[in-house]
């Protein structure tokens, strides 16, 4: 895939690989991250990989923006499609969000369909943004897909499964949110593991497993999370 | 060596515990933290002693008050034009003090300066997060804000009489405007919003946190209200929103958003760029990449001079007067 470079102040380069979001731009963001991981560039510092492109961030005092580009166009060349299968992720969900009728109405959709329909969706991490362990998670029925809200609402607590358009995302923080509140989970996104502090990893495939309120409240209690 | 306990009498809002900060977690949606202004903050630990990195106390424009509860423990205290007050002494930013137990320390708004740091000879003892106690404000993860009532433990406390008084400050090379590298999205403005970026004066607003700074100015037009698809954001990325309004993000700056960015500030003109405040004017001035990585090796040479320089202890009272007696030849009464 065609990339284009930018230069990013004096320490970063992005690399874009188209302007509208799709599976194709965001795949070559995937294994260009992957490649870089594997092979990193000397004076490379870290990647951020997000729809359409990806950072590349520097140290200015070891390497500049082209030999950076220099780098990637040789990984570039030699670059393998990744193949769509990162690591499955089981996330655990409770139904009982203040928005799952409103998702109901505006779908026209009983409330059980409008569950077995977010049940049903095929996840991918698709970036992490806005906030730590805020993972945009794409693959949101069109049936169940709504906008978002005209206005934020408040105090939005942790653990809050939110959809808004095709993407869905597990709250990490209590903040304010434009996006409708299907339910709560008790799985840690931010997993206090030192080797593994984020559960998803970009470009994993997530899977939602519905639980009751009640073990909702266990899990949540047992794990001292939100 | 024992363990010194400073008591938060009063802390303003944005006053919290930084380290170097955590790199390498922005794909996760992490920025680095650390001080806004990393040039005192570097310097407070060097005049002090300590090794790079080491975590103390962030102080914003609300100031802080401390108490030491136990001790001895000497302090640098560097960053801006801060008024600082102990043992009814005052003094300014830029000085090394040591408290002992019933001491009080003031630091308060002054002249100049958004931010003041507090360097401390001893270990603060936090829990980190993902290896660092940096405070990362929107979250509270790591070290966090200082609130009223709280004690903080310093392990391993010492006195470093040898570099007590003033620290000198830093006089780094720096031309008026700030330098910036254009885009990546500067081709979604009109020309006129490009050209105005750089001819015209902005002005700091009262928006101004860890996040960002919001500035005012002539509204910069996008040909056409276009969202991008989220994007990487860095530490310097002016976004510029619907009604065109720039904004400057910061040390806690989200890692990607949707706001076109009409370009993005060289990284070593943001420790003067945070010093600045609500009402300061501004103007950018547009580099190539290579005049920006030039730039940056420049200012890290003459940063690394000026450390190594403050970084040299001064001697004991006891030594300075001895050298002092030596040169001029005489005693003192």
């Amino acid at each position: 895939m065609q990339a284009r470079f930018t230069s990013v102040a004096d320490h970063a380069l992005l690399v874009t690989f188209a302007d509208e979001i799709g599976d194709d731009a965001h795949a070559a963001v995937l294994s260009l991250d992957c490649a870089l991981a594997e092979d990193p560039p000397h004076g490379m510092i870290e990647m951020v990989p997000a729809l359409v492109n990806i950072l590349i961030d520097f140290d200015p005092l070891q390497t500049d923006h082209g030999k950076i580009q220099a780098e990637v166009k040789m990984r570039l060349e030699n670059l393998t499609p990744m193949p769509a299968t990162g690591a499955t992720r089981c996330v655990q969900i409770c139904y009982d969000g203040p928005d799952l009728d409103v998702v109901a109405q505006a779908t026209g959709l009983p409330p059980d369909a409008v569950i077995n329909a977010h049940l049903a969706g095929d996840y991918q991490a698709l970036m992490y943004g806005f906030a730590p362990g805020y993972a945009y998670l794409a693959g949101v029925p069109d049936a169940i897909q709504v906008p978002r809200k005209p206005s934020a609402v408040r105090d939005v607590p942790a653990g809050s499964v939110i959809i808004a358009g095709p993407q869905c995302l597990v709250t990490t923080l209590k903040m304010p949110t434009g996006w409708s509140i299907l339910g709560r989970s008790p799985t840690p996104i931010l997993t206090g593991d030192q080797d593994r502090p984020f559960l998803f990893s970009v470009g994993d495939r997530i899977v939602f497993e519905r639980i009751t309120p009640d073990q909702c409240d266990r899990a949540q209690d047992g794990a001292g999370h939100g | 060596m024992a363990d010194a306990v400073l008591s938060v009498s009063f802390a303003g809002p944005l006053v919290s515990i930084q380290d170097g900060g955590r790199t390498g977690h922005m794909r996760y949606g992490v920025s680095a933290s650390g001080p806004m202004d990393r040039l005192s903050f570097d310097a407070a630990n060097a005049a002090l002693g300590n090794p790079q990195g080491h975590a103390g106390i962030e102080v914003s424009l609300g100031g802080v008050i401390l108490k030491c509860e136990s001790g001895p423990v000497s302090l640098a205290i560097a960053g801006g034009a801060f008024l600082v007050d102990y043992n009814g002494i005052s003094c300014g930013s830029w000085t090394i003090i040591t408290l002992r137990k019933g001491d009080r320390l003031t630091i308060r708004a002054g002249a100049s300066g958004s931010w003041a740091y507090i360097a401390m000879s001893g270990g603060l003892q936090v829990d980190p997060w993902l290896n660092s106690k940096a405070t990362h404000t929107i979250s509270g993860f790591g070290g966090g804000a200082l609130r009223a009532g709280q004690k903080l433990v310093l392990h391993d406390a010492v006195v470093r009489e040898d570099r007590e008084g003033e620290i000198a400050k830093p006089n780094l090379h720096a031309t008026s405007a700030l330098s910036v590298v254009m885009g990546p999205q500067d081709a979604r403005f009109t020309n006129a919003a490009v050209r105005q970026f750089t001819n015209a004066t902005f002005k700091v607003t009262d928006a101004y946190d860890r996040m960002g700074m919001r500035l005012s100015g002539p509204g910069l037009a996008l040909h056409s209200a276009l969202s991008i698809p989220s994007e990487p954001i860095v530490r310097g990325s002016v976004q510029v929103s619907g009604d065109g309004v720039p904004t400057i993000l910061l040390a806690d700056h989200q890692t990607t958003g949707g706001y076109p960015k009409i370009a993005t500030v060289v990284s070593v003109e943001l420790d003067r760029l945070v010093q600045m405040r609500s009402g300061e004017m501004l103007r950018f001035r547009s580099v190539t990449a290579e005049d920006a990585i030039a730039q940056t090796r420049q200012y890290a040479a003459q940063k690394s001079a000026y450390l190594s320089k403050v970084a040299i202890p001064r001697g004991t009272f006891a030594q300075r007067l001895m050298r002092e007696n030596l040169v001029h030849g005489f005693l003192p009464d």
